[in-house]
């Protein structure tokens, strides 16, 4: 549905985009993860036809970005990574006027925009200035503007940015509403659980390239697999603890003094947790916390980049 | 896709004045919302009005006006009003300017541009909807005028040619603002880029003193300058004094020449600004 060939972006000496490939199948949710200037908003402009490519080509459901740029509108929808709304209007009003932009017919606009805010929560809002909206309400009434037209394929620039956690996981129950009605969606995001949560498919970039590619759990995997992690009682105990655990390791035992926790890389899942507690048990090492970690995108965005995404943005 | 969604025909008016009238809709709702704007964009040139009729008013002498129908400072403000419309129309292209660097600011603009509009229709919009500003501004002034002495003297039909020409100015000027503001990094910024050229544009012309008082070499500048033409027509057409009226051509057929400037910036500035904005994003 969404294809990129070598995408390059300039500004100036700052190139925003290096050669980006992108292939999103029809139907499903593409997470588009990166920390900040990775490009995500870069790539997502030029797929909506609001930024030429220096190079490469994207053709969104086989029309051309550049060349066809307006077949291509008539099929798209989005949502910008700062609410695009207009703030003097009603709510009512302003889908009424991006319905009557998308060239809709009139009875067709009205029904549609009553749907859509009853849909986000919006309806007792309805009629009142944007002015006087949450930051979460102008969020839902962003992402219903771009869906008046039913579109096909849907790009959300970090969509619950600035959200509040209960704000966020009702939006990714529209998002998933919407997947499940057959429309595609390209995400992005800086959130991992975000990712997780909602994207089939996963492309980690990072300054415009593409460094990793796969469904969550491939991405997990390649980091390693999981982590034994424990916090002894004594702090004294640690070395012997970490002896250990070097038993049951697949890699390099890590020791945080400070925090009396030691991690190590394991395959095996609970089996060798029960491993791991027998030898500890048996160099007399008191436990106070035991836990099997699945990696989180996090660590995948660590071993990746070298930093985490929350690191990045500091 | 639960179900398909249907499509209109296209309207008799097309879809460019379509989507602008739609625009320019949204534009007026705005000026509603927010009366302070609208006011001070009023108050603005009514204290132009006071200040030059009442601490300039009689230092300004307008040569050519018969002293005996009327003395000193009333002859001012009749000579004045048409060149304070002027001045006022032609501010217009800063609210263009600023207007649209929020609409960047803001993404809406973002927004617009992945829709499947005709590229030309939100800067019509915006042209339009600032023009139509200028009816209540040009009311509201034209009220303060009468109460300080200045008169319509020569008939309804010329007077409503005058307020046409000044609406058409102020659109022309609209577009030229829209261009600029397409340009702009930021509305603070506009604010200032969108005011700083037309100090010298409206000074430069007959708007408040006659070209007669000013040096020998500026006084081509001031009659090819389109404000002028514009203000000796409303002059010519509301029956005020116009003081002494230059060689030039556009002083001579002052109606004419502004009625091809505004043509000329138009296909100028028009193309341009539509150019930019289909590469505009927000920053
Ligand atoms: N208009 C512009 N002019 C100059 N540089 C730009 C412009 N837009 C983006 N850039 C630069 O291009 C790079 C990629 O920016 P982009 O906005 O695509 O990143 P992003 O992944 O969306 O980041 P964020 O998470 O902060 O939204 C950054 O280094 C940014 O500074
Ligand atoms: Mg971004």
């Amino acid at each position: 549905m969404i294809e990129a060939r070598g995408l390059v972006k300039k500004y100036g000496d700052v190139v925003a985009l290096d050669g980006l490939d992108l292939s999103v199948p029809e139907g499903t949710v593409y997470g588009l993860l990166g920390p900040n200037g990775a490009g995500k908003t870069t790539a997502v402009r030029i797929l909506t036809t609001l930024l030429k490519p220096d190079a490469g080509t994207a053709k969104v459901d086989g029309l051309d970005v550049v060349r066809k740029a307006n077949a291509v509108r008539r099929i798209i929808g989005l949502t910008g990574q700062y609410a695009a709304v207009d703030e003097y209007l009603t709510g009512r009003e302003n889908l009424r006027m991006f319905g009557d932009l998308y060239h809709l017919p009139t009875a067709y606009v009205k029904e549609r925009s009553d749907e859509l805010l009853a849909r986000f929560d919006l309806t007792d809002a309805a009629d009142r200035s944007l002015r006087t909206y949450s930051g979460g309400m102008r969020r839902r009434l962003d992402l219903a503007a771009s869906l008046i037209a039913k579109p096909r394929v849907l790009f959300l620039d970090e969509p619950t940015t600035g959200l509040d956690p209960r704000s966020r996981i009702d939006l990714w129950e529209v998002i998933k509403d919407l997947v499940a009605d057959g429309t595609t969606v390209l995400l992005t995001t800086q959130y991992l659980e975000e990712a997780d949560q909602l994207a089939e498919e996963i492309v980690v970039i990072d300054h415009g390239r593409v460094i990793a590619q796969g469904t969550s759990d491939t991405l997990k995997d390649q980091v390693g697999g999981d982590r034994l992690e424990i916090v002894v009682d004594d702090p004294a105990q640690m070395d012997a603890a970490a002896q250990a655990l070097r038993s049951v390791a697949t890699g390099e035992v890590t020791v945080d003094r400070a925090d009396h926790r030691i991690v190590a890389p394991v395959v095996g899942g609970s089996l060798t947790l029960v491993d791991a507690v027998r030898s500890l048990d048996a160099a007399h090492v008191g436990i106070a916390d035991v836990a099997l970690r699945r990696p989180t995108l996090d660590d995948v965005f660590l071993s990746l980049t070298g930093h985490t995404a929350e690191e990045d943005q500091a | 896709m639960s179900s398909a969604v249907p499509t209109r025909p296209r309207p008799i008016i097309g879809w460019g004045l379509h989507d602008g009238l739609v625009v320019a809709r949204r534009n007026l709702i705005q000026t509603i919302r927010v009366p302070e704007l609208l006011f001070f964009s009023i108050v603005q040139p009514v204290i132009f009005v006071l200040l030059f009729a009442f601490v300039f008013g009689g230092a300004i002498p307008i040569p050519g006006a018969d002293p005996t129908t009327a003395p000193d400072a009333s002859v001012y403000r009749q000579y004045l009003m048409p060149g304070i419309f002027g001045q006022t129309v032609a501010f217009a292209s800063a609210a263009a300017t600023v207007g649209l660097a929020e609409d960047m600011k803001r993404g809406i603009i973002d927004r617009f541009r992945s829709l499947p509009m005709a590229s030309g229709g939100v800067l019509i919009g915006r042209t339009f909807a600032d023009a139509t500003r200028q009816i209540l501004v040009l009311f509201v002034l034209s009220i303060t005028g009468l109460l300080i002495g200045w008169r319509i003297n020569d008939g309804i039909l010329n007077a409503v040619y005058a307020y046409l020409l000044l609406l058409f100015f102020a659109y022309t000027v609209a577009w030229i603002g829209s261009w600029i503001g397409l340009y702009m990094p930021n509305p603070e910024t506009a604010q200032t880029a969108g005011l700083v050229w037309l100090f010298p544009l409206t000074f430069l012309s007959n708007a408040f003193v006659p070209i007669t008082a000013m040096p020998s070499w500026l006084q081509p500048i001031a009659q090819w300058n389109p404000i002028s033409s514009l203000v000796l027509s409303t002059r010519e057409l509301f029956g005020n004094p116009t003081g002494i009226v230059g060689d030039a051509w556009p002083q001579q057929n002052p109606i004419a020449y502004t009625l091809i400037s505004c043509a000329v910036l138009i296909a100028i500035f028009a193309p341009l600004a539509v150019r930019r904005y289909r590469t505009s994003t927000s920053r």
